[in-house]
């Protein structure tokens, strides 16, 4: 077994956070989200010179040729600078659909866009009824001809405000939550019949409520099976699960670095709260739920690549869940130990924890993760 | 022994609960249920209606303007009052300075200020923790230096709850600087339009506005408004934060707040079906109910003692252990709440008085549900840390 970065991982991972560091400090940060869009334009060019947007593209598709392991580095930066750019809907998830699920022709014309950072891309998956489920789809795309025409509404499309072009699962046939029948069509943001509604989200990041009125798309918009898409899916999203958790132990480890920095300083009593034992175990338990998060997030992006549908899933599941739950208790462990510093706006902990908070509730909570797992058999089942 | 209540006390709750289904406006409770941001004049308008009818300050001494009811009493009127849901009376005026006043205060404060904050002529914002004084509240900093018949204060309040609409702030400030921290403690009663007396709001990490930081620059204050004697602010200080102990737990609260859980799980879907008939939902729903009810038993063997000892108004440290377990079942309440809500509790509502008029994001009962659960990580800091609150106990209740 080998747990160390290449020493190309390792540049990767050092000038990002270098980057980071000298230019997303905590009042820049605000500084980014009271731009129009909600983060900043000059970052996102930052990192697709770096290269952050081509990575995860094969080198014959114009990319860097990245993996998993790649996209975990990044996300784990992104994480510890709270960084709001469009990163996960457009590389991971658009990203995602892009290389997994794209023909030959939409990936010539497509990944270009997407590697060099001028096309931005989001997913609307989620909908009113469907709580955590991917396969429950009651947006339909009618066969016209040879066009599909989409209706329907979708809510909370991360990064669905400022995405160019639209992954949007849609049913093809069978009742709304029918495993078969759904396909996912890529849609310009701005067709007729699409309306969108940005806002901000509780953590500070963007998305979009976004409905689509008979918006007519051609059959070359279609992602996969247009009969059968879910399973690429799953797969995009498990992917982006692995990505989500290496987002949360950068989350993660900047609270546990600001509580035990604020441990260090803040006096009552004549001493460092620090001093005080009960306050020593917390942050202990922080730091054991930190590490049991960074070792989960390497097996599931390990599995991430995985063509075992079912031992990727599981994988996703425990992942999701152990961050959902250690997140939680870091998170909380974190505004409890600074006291009233930690319940304001002004200092930086809240908004890591409100983060991870978010974090939890996209693509599954910690709960029905840990069910979803449970149904699967477990995770050591034979 | 019988766990029921009589049946006169069972005839007080129906009475109780009609009250407030005829007088409380239903605007003001739907704000409650929808854990929106209540305006000044909502909680006004509803203490000035309870103060009619005599139940403004329902536990104080007749002699004050109490009702004379027993611990039971108090109870249940709480526990009305907080599944009704309807506004609790300012905790700073009725819970906090009133009693304070009406224990260690002179005749003419007794009578210029307790029909006043009965009928919240004045509201009041509690000025005790400063930057460097939370949890180790006795090393408070802020000074009034006596010059013939004023005290000059100067110094830093934080955390004050709800200052930006107060007319008077009860501050511990410090009057003598040689002697040991507890010792040199008073308790003064400050006007706020006073000169020299800054707020600047602090937002909470849920976007809120209830917080705030005020600053004393030379701020003159009549000695008359100094409380009981100099120096002995600490001991009134004790009284009033171990005053609290009927509703400590706030019992009435939580299960507001599980009977909205339930109204919104039956709505939201998980696998084609309401959430609500989700075996592992309510599982996990039944395990809070049983925490709240053995707090719940808990609380009535707190007010049942009380009854029959009297109020000794000395801190109790089974107030501890309510405090601990209350806040923990309300943060939890909260967190279940914002999960009933799912992805839907992702949108960031702005607030409605920000002047935007767009339609709410739906669902709109959706909007406080993260912000509830981020806000409610307060009850564990505030009034004595549940670490604080554990040190008592170990302390007191086990001899440790
Ligand atoms: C929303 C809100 C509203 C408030 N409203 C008011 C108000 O209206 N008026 C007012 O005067 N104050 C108010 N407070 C202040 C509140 O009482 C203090 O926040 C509280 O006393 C804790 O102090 P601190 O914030 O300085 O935290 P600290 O005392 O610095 O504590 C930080 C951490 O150290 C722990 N700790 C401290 N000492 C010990 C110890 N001996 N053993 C173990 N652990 C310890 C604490 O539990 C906490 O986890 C409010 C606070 C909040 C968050």
């Amino acid at each position: 077994m080998d747990f160390d970065l290449t020493e190309e991982q390792s540049i990767l991972k050092d000038s990002l956070e270098r980057l980071l560091a000298d230019k997303y400090g905590f009042e820049e940060r605000k500084r980014h989200m009271a731009a129009p869009e909600g983060w900043s334009s000059d970052m996102w060019s930052h990192y697709a010179e770096m290269g952050l947007m081509a990575l995860p593209f094969s080198e014959e598709d114009g990319g860097i040729g990245g993996g998993p392991v790649e996209t975990m580095i990044v996300m784990e930066a992104l994480g510890k600078a709270l960084a709001l750019e469009p990163y996960f809907p457009t590389v991971v998830l658009g990203g995602g659909f892009l290389r997994l699920g794209g023909s030959a022709e939409q990936k010539a014309q497509l990944i270009p866009q997407a590697a060099d950072g001028s096309l931005k891309l989001a997913f609307a998956q989620v909908e009113r009824n469907s709580r955590y489920d991917l396969h429950h789809v009651e947006t339909t795309a009618r066969k016209d001809g040879g066009d599909f025409v989409v209706t329907g509404a979708k809510n909370v499309v991360l990064g669905g405000d400022s995405a160019g072009k639209l992954f949007v699962t849609a049913r093809t046939a069978g009742g709304p939550r029918d495993e078969n029948g759904i396909g996912v069509f890529l849609v310009d943001a701005d067709a007729a019949g699409v309306s969108r509604r940005g806002y901000v989200t509780q953590d500070g990041q963007r998305a979009a409520e976004i409905s689509f009125d008979n918006v007519r798309v051609p059959a070359s918009a279609a992602f996969g099976d247009p009969e059968n898409a879910l399973p690429l899916v799953r797969r995009v999203v498990d992917q982006a699960i692995a990505a989500l958790a290496a987002e949360s132990v950068g989350v993660m480890s900047a609270m546990n670095a600001l509580t035990v920095d604020y441990l260090k300083v803040r006096k009552q009593f004549g001493v460092p709260i620090g001093a005080f034992q009960v306050l020593q175990h917390k942050a202990v338990d922080m730091y054991v739920a930190l590490e049991q998060a960074r070792s989960i997030t390497l097996y599931a992006t390990m599995m991430a690549d995985s063509d075992d549908d079912a031992e990727r899933a599981r994988a996703a599941h425990a992942a999701k869940t152990e961050i959902g739950r250690g997140g939680r208790l870091v998170g909380e462990h974190a505004i409890q130990l600074h006291g009233g510093v930690g319940m304001t706006m002004e200092y930086a902990v809240g908004h890591y924890f409100k983060r991870m908070t978010m974090i939890d509730l996209t693509f599954g909570d910690h709960d029905y993760h840990l069910r979803a797992l449970a149904e699967a058999g477990g995770l050591m089942a034979a | 022994m019988d766990l029921r209540f009589t049946p006169e006390e069972n005839a007080f709750r129906e009475e109780v609960r009609a009250f407030f289904r005829d007088h409380l406006p239903t605007e003001t409770r739907r704000k409650l249920v929808d854990g929106e941001h209540m305006d000044k004049d909502d909680l006004v308008q509803w203490t000035r209606t309870l103060n009619e009818k005599g139940w403004a300050v329902a536990h104080w001494p007749k002699e004050h303007g109490g009702t004379g009811w027993d611990p039971m009493r108090q109870y249940i009127f709480l526990e009305e009052l907080q599944k009704f849901p309807a506004p609790q009376p300012l905790p700073f005026g009725v819970n906090m300075v009133g009693p304070v006043i009406y224990t260690f205060g002179s005749e003419a404060q007794k009578k210029h200020y307790l029909p006043r904050i009965a009928n919240l002529d004045d509201w009041w914002c509690q000025g005790f923790s400063e930057p460097g004084a939370g949890s180790d509240l006795a090393s408070l900093k802020t000074r009034a230096v006596r010059e013939g018949d004023h005290y000059i204060v100067n110094g830093q309040k934080t955390w004050t709850t709800l200052a930006q609409y107060a007319d008077w702030i009860f501050c511990l400030v410090r009057t003598d600087t040689e002697v040991k921290k507890q010792q040199g403690i008073s308790f003064l009663l400050i006007d706020m339009k006073t000169p020299g007396i800054e707020v600047r709001p602090i937002v909470t990490i849920d976007g809120g506005r209830e917080i705030n930081e005020v600053f004393l620059t030379d701020v003159k204050v009549p000695v008359e408004n100094l409380v009981g004697e100099e120096n002995k602010g600490w001991d009134y200080a004790k009284f009033l934060l171990g005053n609290e102990r009927v509703n400590i737990a706030r019992v009435g609260m939580s299960k507001q707040r599980i009977a909205r859980i339930r109204e919104l799980a039956a709505t939201e879907f998980s696998g084609g079906r309401p959430l609500l008939e989700d075996p592992r939902f309510r599982e996990r729903l039944a395990s809070v109910e049983i925490d709240l009810k053995a707090l719940e038993l808990t609380q009535l063997r707190v007010v049942a003692a009380d009854a029959k000892r009297g109020n000794t108004g000395k801190p109790d440290p089974a107030s501890s252990y309510l405090k601990i377990k209350g806040s923990e079942i309300q943060q939890a309440t909260t967190h279940l709440l914002m999960e009933v809500m799912g992805p839907h509790a992702m949108p960031y509502h702005s607030d409605p008085d920000d002047g935007s008029n767009e339609p709410p994001i739906e669902p709109a009962h959706a909007a406080s549900a993260a912000p509830g659960y981020f806000n409610f990580r307060k009850v564990s800091i505030y009034g004595g840390s549940n670490e604080i609150q554990k040190n008592i106990i170990a302390k007191a209740v086990l001899g440790l």
